[in-house]
């Protein structure tokens, strides 16, 4: 069968030689197709003696098997080949930029605030808001800071008239929640301040986050513990912090907090324990509930954790400034 | 209050330094806001004696001295100084000393004279910013010693910030009390000759506001000499606690001042006509102050007046024609208690604010005025001479402050302060404060003195026990409260959601401020009536905002003027316009407003290079309002706004309600605004759209939704939105999609008309739809808006 060995090896020469997948289809027709080589090879079987047949008719369906496998192998490889090329041409520069834009950034203040009503929050502080034009009644009276009280004379206020002022802390909300809710209180109230006062370290309007709670026992230590656990979670640091007495008029015992910073104590945030007259102009018994209060500023605090170091930027938005705030 | 610390020293002398004295009495509430050495440092500086002085041959302004300073010799200086004359005692930088600002002295030719060192004034010792002339030191100042030591230099000035309620420690005697108390020591009150009285005269002295002046002490003091020195350890004190010496009589006032803290006047005795009556001022009536101006006085003001005048604004301010002058011979000297409530806010309604203003309207110790009394007299009879006469004293007991008597209750103090602090220690804190106490059971009944006049209640007390124990001695605990759940609404979308959809969609959140320049606002909303602040930082910062765009397009204009030209800022906050029916007057609305400038996207490799317009801002615009779920609910109707571009600007409703604007800034303004190319603002009343639509879920349809593009032809003044919503509308419950995909102008269409690309979108829920279902629904959708919106179908 010396014929047939040939046959194959001149086939599978071939098949080897192309290179795309029609051309080998053309082999596979010249040699295996109904009038091809392999066929015509079988028709010449008959012509042979019976005994040869079997053996003749095997070595024909081996050599037709062996030009199926070149054929399929070459196909597989020609089309990986292609594939590859495809492929090849598709590649891009994976380090070009993207086409959406880049999302912009919440105000460092903000996000101050979003913070501090996050952990209050979770002790179930609710947030309240309440107007910036403000009457005397609810920002400096029921404050137990009557008309010519020294604190007011130390608050630059802003006056539209005698009765109505740009609130000067955001304590008023202390007194407009109180006024509707009873005990027990729990509210956080962030929200624009306004004082008449501009220089390195004095905007005319800044942030204020008051916090009030009126319970039947709230006490000083109270106070104490969770305003050391709002600034150890604010900084997320186990910062020195002091309470230093101080006056407000409508809170007593009152205090300041500071913690100890690179360059000695920083003065946070008052508080102390509602005062007994606030808590009677609003209809509720002293010697039944107690409570106590501060009062948060959001810039100062803002500064301290990400390194501002002019106050005046918050309010320049200026972009340079404010896409730093990721 | 600005104190001396070695003066302090003189009444209450603790073992700490001065660094631990300031940290303890800012933790007992006296803030220290500043400690400052009383003079800089300086070395080889000693007290001289001028032996000779002449005039320098080669130059009028110098002077060649021979000084004595303890030496062996007399050294040679030369001096400029006109002071400088043989007698004096002198300060001497000798040669090798360094004055402050690191000035070496050394050996010195001065046209031609030797000069060996040289003679100091207070500003070169680095104790006055400025000074006229060399110091001119006492006569019986040892030669040869070290100045420093001589004027006892080796001291602070403590600035102490003191709160409104503690002006009780307004003078040394109070911070040497409260010092006292910290320390537990006794506080040490100098003791001085009583100036005997010598003369009869006195004037009668009649309280006719026994209210507001309960208690008066005057006395005259005849023949003073006002051209005597005041003591130079006087002015040093005064200095020290940051005042300048004027006149000896002013000086004493001063010092008891800051002594007692006790403030007191003298009048010049030959302008008194007749007696002293403290009345309230007669409405409109005038008086000329002591820095010259006249004011008209209201009848809430408290006088010192005589027969026929008012002499002075009591516990505020003297009057000028009563004032001691140089001229002066005989005075009359006051020592007054004044309520409080009858000085508090007076001054401020002046637009003054004194030494003695600050103190009466904070509280004065009621008894303390004889003492005062006494202490300036024999200080004027020591330093002026003079006769002296008796004191007048009239007082209305009645009127005085009474004192006080507190219950302090055990349960009470465990409950504020939080904790429990024995008996022992409630009772010496009490007592180391002055304060009286009788034991009552488990409580306390306390009397307080009448330097503690800021003690009414019980928390007063409170506070003073908690203070003195120290706050960081208290120990922090844990709030305990019911765990009650607050109410929650879901279908009021939170401002932090569009806050955080803005930033997504690269917007900076801004904060500007509430009050805006009302002449740039003017130019956006000339119809608005703004609220104007009386007393502004400044007119740019006068006019509260009826927009949150004035601020945004200053944000802008900032950042273009600093190379930023794609600006994309948002704000929320409150606008505010006047009202009658809402809460004082005011309208008080939260709003959110957006803008944006320049390009569409930052230069990008591979999107085109467009400005960025009012369909960009749409969209956002559109994203927000998709939170609430219905924004099908919105429309953009075209509108004239005062601040928009004619063509370019749209009222956006809810249904049918309006809820804010969109549109271009008119261009006419952009130049007056700093603006740099077209901006695009919106603004959105919160209230009106948070409120949001529980989802109210259906099924999805099992059947196949059928897609189906018309093309339709209509004016090209005819609004597509309107169209939308028209066919939303009459489509009927099979319609489930309506998108318009193309709008064209152009050949093939007529001028003046435009053809839209619709996309309908069919499906049923509960079958498939057959083919001429699909035809005939959308065959009457076209019928209808041709008919609606004389539409036509484009071929």
């Amino acid at each position: 069968m010396q014929h047939l060995d040939e046959l194959i090896a001149t086939a599978i020469k071939a098949i080897e030689t192309v290179t795309d997948a029609a051309e080998l289809d053309q082999i596979r027709v010249e040699y295996l197709g109904k009038k091809g080589i392999m066929t015509e090879q079988m028709k010449l079987l008959g012509s042979l003696p019976n005994d040869q047949k079997p053996a003749a008719g095997q070595a024909i369906n081996q050599a037709k098997q062996a030009i199926q496998q070149a054929l399929s192998q070459r196909k597989s490889s020609i089309e990986l080949a292609a594939l590859n090329e495809k492929l090849a041409a598709e590649k891009i520069d994976v380090s070009l930029p993207g086409r959406a834009n880049l999302p912009g950034n919440i105000h460092p203040v903000t996000r101050t605030i979003d913070r501090i009503c996050e952990f209050f929050g979770e002790l179930g502080f609710e947030v309240k808001t309440g107007p910036e034009v403000e009457d005397d009644y609810h920002n400096f009276d029921a404050l137990n800071i009557p008309a010519h009280h020294p604190a007011r004379a130390d608050h630059d206020t802003f006056y539209f008239n005698p009765k109505l002022v740009l609130r000067t802390q955001t304590s008023g909300v202390q007194i407009r929640t109180m006024e509707v809710e009873k005990p027990p209180i729990r509210i956080i109230s962030p929200g624009r301040v306004y004082r008449n006062d501009y220089d390195q370290t004095h905007t005319p309007m800044f942030h204020q986050v008051e916090g009030l709670l009126v319970t039947e026992n709230a006490s000083f230590a109270e106070l104490k513990g969770i305003l050391h656990d709002f600034l150890r979670n604010f900084f997320e640091e186990d910062l020195q912090v002091r309470f230093r007495p101080s006056y407000f008029p409508f809170t007593e015992p009152s205090a300041e907090v500071d913690v100890l910073g690179k360059n000695g104590w920083l003065e946070i945030l008052g508080c102390g324990m509602v005062h007994p007259n606030v808590l009677k102009s609003v209809g509720i018994d002293p010697e039944v509930y107690s409570g106590f209060a501060f009062g948060i500023g959001v810039e100062r605090l803002t500064m301290l954790r990400y390194g501002v170091n002019d106050l005046r930027s918050f309010f320049e938005n200026d972009l340079r400034f404010l896409k730093q705030f990721k | 209050m600005k104190f001396s610390e070695s003066w302090l020293r003189e009444w209450v002398n603790p073992a700490i330094d001065t660094d631990a004295l300031s940290e303890q009495i800012t933790m007992a509430g006296l803030e220290v806001d500043g400690v400052e050495p009383v003079a800089k440092s300086f070395t080889n500086v000693v007290v001289g004696h001028v032996v000779e002085c002449g005039k320098h041959p080669e130059a009028d302004k110098l002077q060649v001295t021979k000084i004595d300073v303890g030496d062996a010799e007399l050294i040679d200086i030369v001096c400029g100084a006109a002071n400088c004359r043989q007698g004096l005692k002198v300060a001497v930088a000798k040669v090798g000393a360094v004055l402050p600002g690191d000035f070496k002295i050394k050996k010195a030719k001065l046209r031609g004279q030797p000069s060996m060192g040289m003679l100091c004034s207070l500003s070169e010792l680095g104790m006055a910013e400025s000074a006229d002339g060399i110091l001119e030191l006492p006569s019986d100042a040892p030669i040869g010693t070290c100045v420093r030591e001589y004027l006892a230099l080796e001291d602070v000035t403590i600035d102490v910030d003191l709160t409104p309620n503690r002006a009780d420690c307004l003078g040394i005697k109070g911070l040497a009390r409260e010092v006292g108390v910290l320390n537990n020591l006794d506080v040490t009150v100098p003791s001085w000759q009583e100036a005997p009285v010598t003369i009869e005269d006195s004037r009668d002295v009649e309280l006719v506001n026994p209210e507001a002046c309960p208690r008066y002490l005057g006395r005259v003091i005849k023949g003073i000499n006002l051209a005597a020195e005041t003591p130079l350890w006087m002015v040093e004190k005064l200095r020290r606690c940051g005042v300048r010496s004027i006149d000896p009589v002013v000086d004493i006032t001063n010092f008891v001042l800051l002594e007692f803290g006790h403030p007191m006047h003298a009048f010049d005795l030959a302008k008194i006509d007749g007696g002293i009556k403290v009345r309230l001022a007669n409405e409109g009536e005038s008086l000329t102050l002591l820095d010259g101006n006249e004011v008209e006085l209201n009848n809430e003001t408290l006088v010192i007046a005589d027969n026929s005048k008012a002499l002075a604004m009591a516990g505020i301010f003297g009057g000028l024609d009563s004032g001691v002058t140089s001229e002066t011979a005989d005075i009359f000297l006051e020592s007054a208690f004044f309520a409080p409530l009858a000085i508090t806010g007076r001054a401020r309604h002046y637009g003054l604010h004194t030494d003695a203003s600050h103190r009466y309207e904070r509280g004065v110790d009621p008894e303390l005025q004889a003492q005062a009394m006494s202490r300036a007299t024999a200080l004027i009879a020591d330093i002026c001479g003079g006769e002296v006469g008796p004191v007048v004293e009239a007082v209305s007991e009645a009127h005085l402050p009474k004192p006080t008597q507190i219950t302090l209750r055990r349960a009470k103090l465990d409950k504020i302060i939080g904790i429990h602090i024995n008996d022992q220690t409630v009772g010496e804190i009490l007592g180391r404060l002055g304060f009286s106490v009788e034991e009552q059971g488990s409580d306390w009944l306390v009397s307080t003195p009448t330097y503690r006049f800021d003690m009414a209640i019980e928390e007063d007390l409170i506070e003073e026990v908690a203070r003195v124990f120290g706050y960081n001695s208290i120990p922090n605990k844990a709030p305990i409260g019911d765990l009650s759940m607050a109410t929650h609404h879901e279908a009021k979308l939170p401002l932090a959601r569009l806050r955080d959809t803005l930033v997504g969609l690269d917007y900076q959140e801004a904060i500007t401020y509430s009050f805006v320049d009302p002449s740039r606002q003017a130019l956006l909303f000339p119809e608005s009536d703004p609220l104007i602040l009386p007393n502004p930082i400044s007119t740019e910062m006068s006019a509260m905002r009826v927009s949150l765009w004035t601020g945004l397009l200053d944000a802008v204009a900032y950042n273009q003027s600093r190379q930023q030209n794609r600006v994309r800022l948002f704000e929320s906050g409150l606008r505010f316009t006047k009202d009658e029916s809402a809460e004082n007057g005011v309208l008080q609305q939260p709003m959110l407003a957006g803008v944006i400038t320049g390009k569409a996207h930052d230069e990008h490799w591979d999107l085109p290079s467009r400005p960025a317009d009012f369909f960009d801002l749409k969209g956002d615009l559109e994203a927000i309002l998709e939170l609430t779920v219905d924004r099908d609910r919105f429309s953009f109707e075209p509108t004239e706004h005062s601040a928009l571009h004619p063509g370019q600007a749209a009222a956006i409703y809810r249904d049918g309600v309006l809820v804010g604007f969109i549109g271009a800034i008119h261009p006419q303004f952009e130049k007056k605004l700093g603006l740099n190319g077209r901006t695009i603002v919106f603004e959105l009343e919160l209230d009106k759209v948070v409120n949001r639509q529980l989802p109210a879920a259906k099924p999805v349809s099992k059947y196949p939704a059928n897609s189906r593009d018309i093309a339709l032809v209509v004016e090209e003044t005819v609004e597509s939105g309107k169209i939308i919503k028209f066919i939303q509308k009459i489509g009927g419950n099979q319609l489930v999609g309506v998108n318009l995909f193309d709008v064209y102008q152009g050949k093939g269409i007529e001028e003046g008309f435009k053809s839209l690309a619709i996309n309908l979108v069919l499906q049923d829920t509960a079958r498939t739809l057959e083919e001429k279902e699909i035809a005939d629904a959308v065959e009457s959708i076209v019928v209808a808006v041709k008919s609606e919106f004389n539409a036509s179908l484009r071929d």
